[in-house]
């Protein structure tokens, strides 16, 4: 290889000193801003009672490890996520899929999607549970409802903006709607199917969330409304932090598939 | 020379809440086997629609068009290709896995098919690329593999609409006469559409201007150049700038 002008070598220099600050930064706001929590809380600045702090956290996740009731919670809140976080993409590829192959159908049905889309789907999870009780069923449920309709309207709209040549490129070679859908719709959408999931995970868990608000007895969403009612705020901010972790963790899953895919290509 | 297709009296208008656009209007021709014909006009004259006509993706609203004396119907049925404007590689796809998209969407994908195609892409320098994604092919590259793609189905009549525009100037050239020596060699029936003058006189054995919208047929000009030249060779002959000038003056009649 030949060896790298000044200029060049000032350049990449330039660029990993700006790699490093942004992580330097961003290192510096979680230590500050534990630090000062911490600090605030053993000075008295903040009653830790009710804001709780780092170490008191910590213990508190440490006690509940070893006391076996914490993976019970976490479990559940990701089977609960996870599974709905499924069966959005499931569906909503499948209906997506439908509605591309009747655009009647698509166009009589866009009004119902955009109002539900646009509801406020927490206000229709004290209804879940009147119909389906208030077992993992509802929670799932309502974290698909956060989910679906938002999906089914973005895929349909990445669907149908493929670029018409290439749909006329398959009807040329003696295909049909079929071989559209299977040789040019999906393999050029899964892009867009990847960022779909990358935003529905983070809304599968704030549905799942708000499903165990009201009808569970297990998971973090559990654990939170619980807390807060015994006044255990420790609990509570734990399960925040861990939310943040196993959403943040989840998030990372389908970025690092996102990423072995486009290498692929 | 045996008559491959046959257009009568074509008509064809675009219909939208607006109305009705008359797109084409009363196109009588005839293309002969082994024949490279040319159509030119200008924007929005309706080149295209009558690709698409003749591919059977449209069908006529008046006349008929015939293939072999039967009526062409069926949509891409196979002994028609269609070579697009861009070439519409399937990133996904490797170039062996493009170029064989269309037998296998036909379910023709037997060995000999994938061997007949293989052969293709020895014979036009692709070979070593069968595995490459699109992207990694130059511009040119890319466009040859499109037409072994249409190729690939050993169609009777090759449609070209205009498969050359969205390449640089050089490589348009270049490009244009690799494709128009390789369709020579396959000794394939082609029908050019292109607003490139010089592309179709250097191409087209037979040269058809159509008027502005809606397109009707102005002139059939037929080339004749001294044997066995490649198109880049007769862009260097008498003969294309006198063709070329009666293109020209026909366009400026047009206008």
């Amino acid at each position: 290889m030949s060896e790298l002008s000044i200029a060049q070598k000032k350049y990449l220099i330039a660029q990993k000193k700006h790699k490093v600050t942004v992580r330097f930064g961003r290192l510096l706001i979680f230590v500050v801003f534990l630090l000062a929590w911490e600090g605030a809380a053993s000075y008295k600045l903040i009653d830790s009672f009710i804001f709780s702090s780092p170490s008191r956290v910590g213990l508190c996740f440490v006690n509940m490890l070893l006391d076996k009731s914490l993976p019970g919670h976490i479990a559940a809140t990701l089977f609960e996520t996870v599974a709905s976080f499924l069966l959005v993409i499931f569906f909503a590829l499948s209906f997506t899929i439908l509605l591309w192959f009747h655009k009647r159908l698509s166009e009589t049905l866009e009004p119902y999607l955009v109002i539900l889309n646009s509801l406020p789907k927490s206000a229709l999870a004290p209804l879940l549970i009147v119909w389906l009780g208030t077992g993992y069923q509802t929670i799932i449920v309502t974290g698909m409802s956060v989910a679906i309709f938002g999906s089914v309207l973005s895929l349909y709209t990445s669907f149908a903006s493929v670029d018409p040549e290439k749909i006329k490129l398959i009807y040329t070679l003696g295909g049909k709607k079929i071989h559209v859908m299977t040789k040019v719709i999906l393999p050029s959408n899964i892009p867009a199917l990847f960022s779909i999931m990358k935003v529905n995970i983070g809304l599968c868990l704030v549905g799942v969330i708000i499903g165990e608000f009201i009808a569970a007895r297990k998971g973090l969403g559990y654990l939170i409304i619980y807390g807060s009612q015994v006044f255990k705020l420790d609990w509570v901010i734990m399960s925040i932090v861990l939310l943040c972790i196993m959403a943040m963790g989840l998030y990372g899953i389908l970025g690092l598939a996102e990423k072995r895919y486009l290498k692929g290509l | 020379m045996e008559k491959l297709l046959e257009l009568t009296s074509v008509s064809y208008s675009y219909h939208s809440l607006k109305g009705e656009t008359l797109a084409l209007s009363n196109i009588n021709f005839t293309v002969h086997k082994g024949e490279f014909v040319a159509i030119v006009g200008p924007s929005g004259c309706g080149k295209t629609t009558l690709l698409s006509l003749l591919s059977g993706l449209l069908e006529p609203e008046h006349g008929s068009i015939l293939l072999y004396g039967q009526k062409l119907f069926e949509k891409g049925n196979g002994t028609i290709g269609y070579m697009l404007q861009h070439d519409h590689l399937f990133e996904w796809r490797t170039i062996e896995e493009n170029v064989l998209l269309g037998p296998e969407i036909q379910k023709r994908l037997t060995p000999r098919k994938r061997e007949a195609v293989s052969d293709m892409l020895k014979t036009y320098g692709l070979y070593k690329f069968k595995d490459a994604k699109p992207s990694q092919l130059s511009g040119g590259m890319r466009q040859r593999a499109a037409l072994i793609r249409t190729l690939a189905l050993e169609p009777e009549l090759l449609l070209l609409d205009e498969p050359f525009s969205a390449l640089d100037y050089q490589t348009r050239l270049t490009v244009g006469d690799d494709i128009g020596s390789i369709i020579k060699k396959e000794k394939k029936t082609a029908v050019l559409v292109t607003h490139d003058l010089s592309e179709a006189v250097s191409l087209g054995e037979r040269i058809i201007v159509l008027t502005k919208r809606p397109g009707t047929i102005q002139k059939i000009i037929p080339t004749v150049f001294p044997a066995n030249l490649s198109p880049l060779e007769r862009r260097n002959t008498p003969e294309f700038k006198d063709y070329f000038n009666q293109l020209w003056k026909e366009m400026s009649e047009n206008e």
